[in-house]
């Protein structure tokens, strides 16, 4: 950083910052102290009286089965949505790798999922699992599945990992191209006068090479997981049937503003912000490292 | 160049092809449905075009229509996102710049400090910090305005990162120059710095506009006016019948008009978008 040519006034890089900072201050740093202060009171519903109860909040988090359950639905869906969305996606940026003319028009057409809105892709999948009118619950039912994810829970879960997946498919995509693309040509070379073959190519040299962008992504699939598809299980399911759907965020939605319990909520949007502390760093070291100064 | 057998690539074309196709059917099936009358549903759905053409867009686009338990047109959410969308792009591309610049170009007591403090909003989303934020809302009296709906959302530390990334790689011959020639601050900025920065911006403003239009839980909590409905939330308002018919060729159609504008977005600056997104560090 050049450290010693910049200008010289006093006040107007302070001017410059305050209005980034003011909202800084009164959106995100002001409601999270909130939130943290909050998690140590327990408060009535209407707010007329609240006292400190500690670590009591999150001691009640851990042994109510509802949070451990919801703690656990986030896992499996996080980890299917991650591991559907990265396979398939890894899979069709080695083929389009591969594809010399032409390769534009399949980036063009794989990528507009990144621009639709998560309740979007929930309403396109709901209306195709419909039980009564959805063309994929017709295939199922004449496959002999009984879809049915209104009262199903393993069928609804299903159904937002699918929406959740494929809007995400194009997002993992593009990373995963930018990558294999910046694979040298010359190992491919030298391996195919060697006399592997493109699939030996792939698994011996450009997977290892890419595993850096394949680590980054698996943190970004979990954050999309955990926080942006808030609006496809809204849409799609409310959490239910029972709470199958309801991941860690519903349910802060869900104890916060239909539930009124503050106390757990704000303890729950603690447990949540320490989660994504944790990813953050990891991907925050991910851009530095690809950074030269 | 490696050698490429003709089968192989074929089968690489066959592939992308099936993938383009699956990603693409759900938006066939919309567009299919839309061209039906909702009766036709009845016999599960339809894979061809109904005889109905592009009535249900004419319908939902013209102001009188009105159905299911909204009463708000189509075009006035229409008119929402737009406004919600563009008023968060040009806020937040605009004092993420100018504190990017504050933090490169100048040196103040606490300098460091801001940036980390800037920084550290990257960690909280709306979605954790749900209850306190919307009491700050509500204390502030920015319910069901405009101003509520955005001005929140309107800081970024992603936006002031990239920035700053790419302010660090400007070289300081450049800025040395401009000195030397007189030019202060905002001279500098405007003069150089801006037109600089073009691309970025230009990737920035797609990657936030569509952030923007898409905006679900935001707008779910503080708005409670119909006035201030946006298209992605109607399309919720609409599923969500208690009773009476789901009115699925209206709601498809409507789906499609949702995701045209952050769709024409992506697919007509797909280069520069690529680039912010992929390498924003460059």
């Amino acid at each position: 950083m050049s450290s010693n040519v910049v200008f010289k006034n006093k006040w107007l890089p302070i001017a410059l910052i305050t209005p980034q900072l003011l909202i800084t201050f009164i959106f995100f740093i002001w409601p999270a102290g909130q939130a943290i202060f909050q998690s140590f009171q327990l408060e009535d519903p209407f707010g007329f009286s609240r006292e400190f109860v500690g670590l009591e909040n999150f001691i009640y988090l851990f042994n109510d089965s509802n949070y451990i359950d919801a703690l656990f639905t986030t896992l499996q869906f996080s980890i299917s949505v991650a591991f559907l969305a990265m396979v398939s996606a890894l899979l069709l940026s080695a083929f389009a790798e591969h594809i010399v003319r032409g390769s534009t028009f399949y980036r063009t057409f794989l990528i507009w999922p990144y621009a639709v809105a998560p309740v979007v892709a929930g309403s396109l999948w709901l209306f195709l699992f419909d039980p009564t009118i959805g063309i994929i619950a017709e295939l199922l039912g004449k496959l002999g599945v009984d879809w049915d994810p209104i009262l199903n829970g393993s069928h609804a879960m299903w159904m937002v990992i699918i929406a959740s997946t494929w809007k995400q498919i194009s997002y993992n995509f593009l990373f995963f191209l930018a990558a294999l693309q910046s694979v040298p040509k010359s190992l491919h070379e030298a391996a195919a006068i060697d006399g592997s073959g493109p699939i030996k190519r792939f698994i011996s040299i450009s997977f290892p090479l890419i595993s850096p962008t394949s680590f980054f992504l698996l943190v970004v699939n979990f954050v999309y997981a955990f926080f942006d598809t808030f609006a496809i299980i809204h849409a799609m399911t409310q959490g239910g049937p029972g709470n199958s759907t309801s991941t860690l965020v519903y349910k802060v939605y869900n104890d916060g503003f239909i539930g009124l319990n503050l106390g757990s909520s704000a303890a729950q949007s603690v447990i949540l912000m320490i989660m994504v502390a944790l990813l953050t760093v990891v991907q925050f070291k991910y851009i530095e490292n690809k950074v030269a100064y | 160049m490696v050698q490429r057998s003709p089968l192989f690539t074929l089968f690489c074309h066959v592939i992308l092809i099936l993938g383009i196709i699956a990603v693409a059917f759900p938006i066939w099936i919309a567009i299919v449905a839309t061209t039906h009358e909702n009766s036709a549903f009845v016999t599960g759905s339809p894979l061809w075009f109904g005889d109905l053409g592009f009535d249900v867009f004419r319908d939902l686009l013209s102001n009188e229509s009105t159905f299911n338990n909204s009463t708000l047109p189509i075009s006035h959410m229409l008119l929402n996102s737009l406004i919600m969308a563009l008023t968060i792009t040009v806020g937040k591309l605009s004092i993420s710049i100018l504190s990017a610049y504050a933090v490169v170009f100048f040196r103040f007591p606490g300098r460091m400090f801001a940036f980390w403090i800037i920084f550290f909003t990257l960690m909280l989303p709306v979605e954790v910090r749900i209850m306190p934020t919307f009491e700050v809302i509500t204390n502030l009296n920015m319910l069901n305005s405009f101003s509520g709906l955005t001005i929140p959302l309107i800081a970024s530390a992603t936006a002031t990162f990239l920035f700053r990334q790419f302010f660090l790689t400007i070289p300081r011959e450049l800025f040395e120059a401009a000195r030397i020639d007189g030019a202060g601050p905002v001279r500098f900025f405007i003069d150089i710095l801006l037109p600089l920065s073009r691309t970025n911006i230009a990737a920035l403003f797609v990657i936030t506009f569509i952030y923007g239009w898409n905006q679900y839980l935001w707008p779910l909590l503080i708005t409670t006016d119909l006035q201030y409905y946006t298209i992605v939330m109607g399309i919720k308002q609409m599923l969500g019948v208690v009773d009476g018919v789901v009115e699925w060729n209206k709601i498809m159609a409507t789906t499609l008009i949702a995701m045209l504008p952050p769709v024409i977005v992506v697919i007509s600056m797909q280069k520069v978008f690529v680039k912010g997104l992929v390498d924003p560090e460059k």
